[in-house]
């Protein structure tokens, strides 16, 4: 196996691909699937800096805002250069905006946010918002997050997303004023209440279930190798005592000392290696980050179908039922159970002008339902329509990605062997001057 | 420990450690000089290696008293002072003991390579586990066969008799020897000498001693260093195991993304089971090296007080005929072959001195040079495990015109 390695290199072609490269072939495809707002403009998050001022309580707070950085694509490739527009922008309006797409287009699968505080963290990588890995590595997950949203056959053409990244003031404002809150909350209501769907589409239930899965299993995975990371950094960085014993060794010998002393500089290279090594399994960590919590979002559109669903299945019984009075009214049987009935029985029926009255009334409410249905139905077999188009969509995406991602990985793990056989065969030409 | 050392060097100033022919061959002449003669021929002859010794096969025997191992101790050889060319024999821990002891006894300040420990408590359930049987096993074999590379023990009767001897034959050889009343004489003056203590000691054994001390050191943190190493890559082994299953547990929720979930999550297993090679070549071959010459310091340690004990004994005969006027004729008899063990003593540790920093270098530097062998083959089969990945991958996605890889 090892000897037909040789071979089967040159097959494959560059191994060398750095995660960043691998980002890179991520958004150019992003780029070339080509809606109207990337062919327009280039999107970046350029920088990240740290800003003091006071909180809406009135207390002293630090917060990290963003660059966000738009230019023409004309420009760019006219080779002019012109300085790009720019503003900035707080982790906040990035979740305001989500929300905002988030009711606004509720069978749209919208692209997740970089986690807001660092989870499945190993010991060396930091908990803390602050640290500046985790805030470079927020900016890298929010650019994906706008270059996501801007390839988005149905986001990317929104206004309040376009004036996200082009106006810089009063945009809040502009976003309160659609009065997506109200809705916002209304369906929060509803989402959170319990409710049983009779017939729910078979498709979403197990798409959800499909969620479910891979939240489930993505969380574990990225658990796991938190704690290989951790470990594997141990490995390493105990080889780094290598170093040192060995050049404190060569100091009593003399045929010995050379030797040793630079076998325990390649020691000291290994220990040194594992700081890169991790740092790019980073990436590739965050890559997972994304679909964990796409998995989300996913289950989001399914639950809303649901409640479509529902509301529809709560129309129509209301309907059925009403029918049943007026049947029951016209015919005069009673054929359920009804408080009304039961008095009318007790103290005399009604006059028949009470009863016309009752009929007309219900005519009016049997009109009315019907009309109900009729739109919640059509909003329900909207809502499906578009819903399932963009779940095949992101399919496609996450099938694409993902395996992108464990590509990059395999690449990953490559060059880590490849850097050990140097680092090693090194070692083992110093031992043998020993 | 001061015991120990009491009753070896109780032997050293025992007056039969020059004519003792149970030690040495009835041919050897006993002046220091063809001494020297003889071990200079010796290193000479190091390439004609004319007796193989295996150690092999361990027994358990179970009595009324006690439960012990047993080893079978094979020897090949052409050699004329034996009566045969191969010989079969079983040996426990003890009889291993006892021949180390006696080579000791005989040759004070030559170095004895070290035997296993006794029973090493840390990490150790029980004596007669597999793997703890199988290293001692393997720290015996190279412990015979360093006494049958040297020049000196190889000639020993003790060495032969341990090679050859049935074990009820052994067992009556060994109660012979110095009778417990002289022992009792022998460590009286053995605690002067140490308490005595040298005066003019040689620039060089000074130097070997501080060399002796920081060698020590750090062949000791090497052991060390090397067992974290084991245990980080252990604990290492055990997250990387769940990896490889989360992903097969994933492939199943999948369509497009089975097939390389499922090559990925074979990937991680194939790399697992090379850890696992891998900590156990460190465990077999690299720990038990760096464990003996930490033990080896310990005898280096004891040869050069022996050493020291020789010359102190020296000194204090000469200061006595310098002082005392009666007994002069057998106070300068005394002193002349005080003078003679003396120059003795320190010519062959410096023989064996250069014999063992020869042997140290070649077997920590094979030793190494091994473990750096290994660990390139580590990496190169995981190397290839995840190329093949990637050719799979690479040759699927071509075949079906899905993505584009320049």
């Amino acid at each position: 196996m090892a000897d037909s390695g040789s071979e089967e290199i040159a097959v494959i072609g560059n191994t060398d691909l750095t995660p960043s490269e691998s980002e890179n072939n991520l958004k150019n495809t992003m780029v070339e699937k080509g809606t109207s707002l990337l062919k327009m403009m280039e999107i970046s998050v350029a920088e990240a800096e740290k800003r003091t001022g006071k909180n809406a309580v009135n207390m002293q707070e630090t917060y990290t805002v963003y660059l966000i950085e738009t230019r023409p694509v004309d420009a760019a490739s006219e080779g002019t250069n012109p300085v790009p527009d720019s503003l900035w922008r707080r982790y906040s309006e990035f979740e305001l905006l989500r929300n905002y797409l988030l009711v606004t287009y509720p069978f749209s699968v919208v692209p997740p946010l970089p986690e807001k505080r660092a989870e499945f963290v190993w010991h060396k990588l930091s908990a803390d918002n602050m640290d500046p890995d985790f805030v470079e590595r927020r900016r890298v997950g929010l650019e994906n997050f706008l270059l996501r949203v801007a390839s988005h056959p149905d986001l990317s053409s929104d206004k309040i997303f376009y004036s996200f990244l082009t106006e810089e003031n009063g945009w809040k404002e502009t976003v309160f004023e659609t009065g997506f809150q109200a809705k916002a909350d209304s369906r929060l209501k509803a989402l959170n209440a319990t409710f049983r769907v009779k017939n729910p589409d078979k498709r979403f239930a197990e798409m959800k279930h499909y969620g479910d899965e891979l939240q489930s299993v993505i969380s574990q995975l990225l658990r796991v190798r938190a704690r290989a990371a951790d470990r594997l950094y141990g490995v390493y960085k105990v080889h780094g005592n290598y170093g040192r014993v060995f050049s404190e060794w060569s100091a009593i010998e003399k045929e010995m000392g050379d030797g040793l002393q630079s076998a325990g500089h390649h020691m000291d290279a290994y220990a040194a290696s594992v700081d890169d090594i991790l740092e790019e399994e980073e990436h590739y960590a965050d890559q997972l980050k994304e679909y964990l919590f796409y998995a989300d979002a996913l289950r989001a559109v399914c639950r809303k179908h649901e409640l479509t669903q529902y509301e529809l299945e709560m129309a129509a019984q209301d309907l059925t039922s009403k029918k049943q009075q007026r049947e029951e009214l016209a015919t005069g049987t009673i054929r359920t159970f009804s408080l009304k009935g039961m008095t009318s029985k007790l103290f005399g029926q009604e006059t028949p002008e009470q009863r016309e009255a009752k009929l007309k009334m219900l005519e009016t409410q049997i009109e009315e339902g019907e009309e109900l249905v009729k739109e919640r139905n059509a909003e329900c077999e909207e809502f499906v329509k578009s819903a399932w188009v963009d779940i095949e969509r992101f399919k496609e995406q996450k099938d694409h990605d993902l395996r992108e991602a464990l590509i990059s990985y395999a690449i990953m793990q490559i060059s880590m062997c490849k850097k050990g056989i140097q680092v090693w065969n090194n070692a083992k030409e110093c031992f043998s001057k020993m | 420990l001061l015991s120990q050392q009491l009753r070896l060097n109780e032997r050293d100033l025992h007056d039969t450690t020059v004519t003792d022919g149970s030690s040495f061959n009835a041919s050897m002449q006993t002046s220091p000089a063809s001494m020297i003669n003889q071990y200079k021929f010796e290193e000479d002859a190091e390439d004609t290696k004319d007796i193989f010794v295996t150690v092999d096969n361990p027994e358990s025997h179970v009595t009324a008293i006690e439960t012990y191992i047993t080893y079978r101790v094979v020897t090949k050889t052409t050699r004329s002072e034996f009566d045969s060319s191969e010989f079969e024999v079983r040996r426990r821990y003890q009889d291993f003991l006892w021949l180390k002891g006696r080579l000791e006894e005989a040759h004070p300040t030559l170095i004895v390579h070290p035997l296993p420990e006794k029973f090493v408590v840390k990490g150790m359930v029980e004596r007669f586990n597999e793997d703890f049987i199988e290293t001692r096993r393997r720290a015996l074999h190279r412990f015979l066969n360093k006494i049958a590379e040297h020049p000196i023990f190889s000639s020993s009767e003790d060495f032969k008799i341990f090679l050859t001897a049935a074990s009820g034959e052994l067992t009556s050889y060994k109660k012979q020897g110095p009778g417990f009343l002289s022992r009792m004489g022998e460590t009286v003056k053995a605690v002067a000498a140490a308490v005595r203590g040298v005066r003019n000691r040689p620039q060089e054994f000074t130097e070997m001693q501080e060399y002796v001390e920081a060698f020590s050191q750090k062949i000791s943190s090497l052991d060390k260093v090397t067992q974290r190493i084991v245990r980080e890559q252990k604990e290492y082994l055990e997250e990387l195991k769940e990896c490889g299953p989360t992903y097969a547990l994933w492939s199943q929720s999948e369509e497009e993304l089975a097939e390389p979930l499922k090559d990925v999550a074979g990937c991680v297993d194939r790399c697992c089971k090379e850890t696992e090679e891998q900590v156990k070549n460190l465990n077999d071959n690299l720990i038990p090296v760096l464990h003996e010459y930490a033990l080896c310091t310990e005898t280096l340690k004891a040869v050069l007080r022996r050493r020291d004990n020789i010359q102190a004994d020296f000194e204090a005969k000469t200061e006595a005929l310098a002082t005392k006027k009666a007994d002069r004729d057998t106070m300068r008899d005394d002193l002349d072959k005080a003078e003679d063990r003396l120059e003795w003593a320190n010519n062959a540790l410096k023989s064996d001195w250069t014999r063992w920093q020869k042997d140290m270098r070649t077997d920590l530097r094979s030793a190494f040079v091994d473990t750096a062998e290994r660990n390139v083959n580590y990496y190169e089969k995981c190397l290839a495990v995840w190329e093949s990945f990637l050719h799979s991958q690479r040759t699927d996605a071509e075949g079906n015109g899905n993505v584009d890889f320049s």
